[in-house]
């Protein structure tokens, strides 16, 4: 590891610590090989990045607010502050990656973009970047979340992306990255996989945590001028990590504690194995044999057997802790931040409220300060909610 | 070296390699599918031991491999089955890396060799990524079989040549395993540059699905490797008598040729 942050570069085989990688077939490593290139170049010279944080003010409409959750706060007896990512055009903090994988989609000369979405938030920012600049996409989606997230289906096509439902496996968010993959390993020479989260071959997981860190950064200025220093505590929903590595990143060398909140039917980390697959080696849920698990949550987004090799690394030296949280109390804080600060949060994101709501005055001690990546909004997810609430009530 | 030493002799004999590939586990007799494509030409025999995420396998594999794995069919479960196998030419597996990381490199590559089997295609384990499990093959007498493709570069393509052990394999298209309507143009391309690096035995795979097409690519390399199509039969409910025709066909047809 270079440098003394935790959450310093990988190592020149892409690992953090033990974990990362880069297991693909051949076909993929050239382009693996030229992404690293690219991307080293790119995040090196000055003109990318004015040119990428430009099109995050302007278009992106960045930099998101820090909110004082006030309500909710005098309730918990611990204060609580919001990062509002889900205020960024397409409504979640996934179009902090995909502007930067856009530009060097042309820096590269390719012409397509490919992407696997799970809630469809990754692939509605990608259908968006790919309007904007111009390209082809495909956008691969779970069966099953095409009929979660109907309406996130209609939003990639009207941006003028082709949604392909994937039919294999557990037909979510792992089988859409293996359709992508298998996508890629046939287009590589004019395609760009733009992987959404901090998963994947070397350089992606190190990638997609850079372009997600302007949320740390940008948070940490805030906390500074709202406190005068950091929060007790950082808290992030985990599904592949990317939101949580982006606002751990701007905190990974202060005391604040760093929390990845996974939902209980897909804690990778804590009952997972090192594992490797999706062209990376990190905890996975998998059988005895090697056999990866299908994971089951509430929200499409955080339904992944897998993490993030970085977040793996950062559990096994203790820097991030990764509690779980369940369904039941997601939906729970779904209603509770919505009633008590007018936000309606994505079921993701409410997986981090639900972890701050459950242990406030127990693992989290009354009176602390609590930062919270509020990841995406939940327009997307009002449909199921109200679907689930109707069919509890009748129960 | 079993693998290589028996490829290279049947080359210099002046006969084309043909190497089928099955899905392990796929049926209760699978063995006898197995027996049967060996003495039906084969030159070697791959054994798809099947993973839950096959991102190199097309339709036609991945269905294969998931209904071994609906039966119940395991890693253990078909070296097994293997092991009890009078088989008289060279056996391969070919599985993923999750498959070898979960069982530990060395374990991996002793259950092999315990099996019977002779050399292993980890397609998602690259150049960069060979350590541990080369050298735990390599102490157990496992022959490890590496892959280029057709956007390898020379330099790359020079230092696999050289690491990869019982034959060179060369994926004949971008793209993943599956049957298709003509061979890619790549594919004899591809053969023609591993061929003039080396003289290691150079088989193409991936894409080939009719004596034709068999015919077609070993004219730049040593020999093919046919999967799906055979996998094809086997789903569709053909056992060993239709897989050996198929097999057969293929040999005839090399034969014939050259
Ligand atoms: C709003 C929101 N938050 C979080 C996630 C999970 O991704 P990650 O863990 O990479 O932030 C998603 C993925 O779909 C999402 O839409």
């Amino acid at each position: 590891m270079s440098g003394s942050r935790p959450m310093a570069e990988p190592d020149d085989t892409g690992r953090f610590g033990e974990f990362g990688g880069r297991f693909v077939p051949e076909s993929l490593m050239p382009a693996c090989l030229e992404l690293e290139a690219a991307f080293t170049r790119a995040w090196a010279d000055p003109a990318f990045h004015a040119e990428y944080e430009d099109l995050l003010r302007t278009y992106g409409g960045r930099p998101s607010p820090l909110t004082e959750a006030k309500n909710l706060s005098a309730r918990l007896g611990v204060r609580v502050l919001l990062k509002r990512e889900e205020l960024n055009h397409t409504g979640s903090h996934k179009i902090n990656n995909v502007i930067g994988q856009a530009l060097l989609t042309r820096h590269m000369g390719k012409q397509r973009v490919i992407a696997e979405t799970g809630a469809g938030q990754h692939g509605v920012a990608t259908a968006t970047a790919a309007a904007y600049f111009g390209l082809d996409c495909t956008v691969y989606m779970g069966e099953v979340d095409t009929q979660r997230q109907e309406l996130n289906v209609f939003r990639m096509e009207l941006l003028g992306a082709e949604v392909i439902p994937v039919t294999s496996g557990s037909r979510t968010l792992k089988d859409a990255i293996n359709e992508a993959l298998r996508d890629w390993v046939a287009s590589v020479e004019t395609t760009h996989y733009c992987i959404g989260s901090v998963m994947g071959p070397h350089p992606y997981p190190w990638m997609v945590r850079e372009l997600q860190r302007i949320v740390g950064e940008e948070a940490r200025a805030q906390c500074d001028d709202l406190l005068g220093g950091v929060p007790d505590y950082v808290v992030a929903c985990v599904g592949g990590g990317s939101n949580a590595a982006g606002i751990f990143a701007g905190f990974d060398d202060t005391p604040a504690k760093l929390v990845g909140v996974q939902p209980e039917g897909g804690a990778a980390i804590g009952h997972g194995q090192p594992g490797v697959v999706h062209g990376h080696r990190s905890m996975l849920l998998q059988d005895e044999f090697g056999q990866v698990a299908e994971a089951h949550s509430i929200s499409a987004g955080l339904d992944y057997p897998g993490v993030g090799p970085e977040h793996s690394y950062l559990a096994q030296i203790g820097r991030a802790t990764y509690p779980w949280v369940n369904d039941d109390e997601v939906l729970e804080a779904f209603q509770l931040l919505s009633r008590t600060e007018g936000i309606i949060p994505a079921l993701e994101s409410a997986h981090a409220i639900a972890w701050v709501v459950r242990e406030a005055g127990r693992a989290l001690p009354a009176g602390s300060t609590v930062l919270v990546n509020l990841s995406g909004r939940g327009d997307k997810d009002v449909a199921q909610v109200r679907e689930i609430l109707a069919r509890t009530t009748a129960r | 070296m079993r693998i290589e030493a028996a490829l290279r002799a049947a080359r210099d004999s002046g006969r084309k390699l043909l190497v089928p590939y099955l899905t392990g586990g796929l049926s209760d007799d699978w063995v006898a599918s197995l027996l049967a494509v060996a003495a039906a030409g084969a030159d070697a025999v791959e054994i798809g031991i099947p993973f839950s995420d096959p991102v190199m396998d097309g339709p036609v594999i991945q269905a294969a491999s998931s209904a071994a794995l609906d039966r119940g069919a395991t890693p253990v479960s078909i070296l097994d089955d293997v092991s009890g196998a009078d088989c008289d030419v060279p056996l391969v597996v070919m599985t993923y890396a999750n498959i070898v990381h979960r069982a530990g490199a060395r374990r991996f590559a002793g259950s092999l060799a315990a099996a019977g089997i002779d050399g292993a295609i980890i397609p998602d384990l690259p150049l960069e990524e060979q350590e541990p499990w080369a050298p735990a093959a390599a102490d157990a007498g496992i022959e490890n079989i590496m892959l280029v493709a057709p956007v390898t570069p020379d330099d790359r393509l020079a230092r696999i040549v050289e690491q990869s052990r019982g034959w060179v394999y060369a994926v004949g298209l971008m793209g993943v395993t599956g049957e298709r309507i003509t061979l890619a143009a790549s594919a004899g391309v591809l053969g023609r540059r591993v061929k003039a690096m080396t003289d290691k035995p150079v088989l193409i795979g991936v894409g080939i699905s009719t004596p034709e097409q068999a015919v077609e690519a070993a004219a730049s390399c040593d020999g093919v490797i046919v999967g799906s199509a055979l996998v094809r039969i086997l789903l569709d409910g053909g056992g060993p008598e239709a897989a050996a025709a198929f097999v057969g066909s293929l040999r005839s047809a090399l034969d014939e040729a050259y």
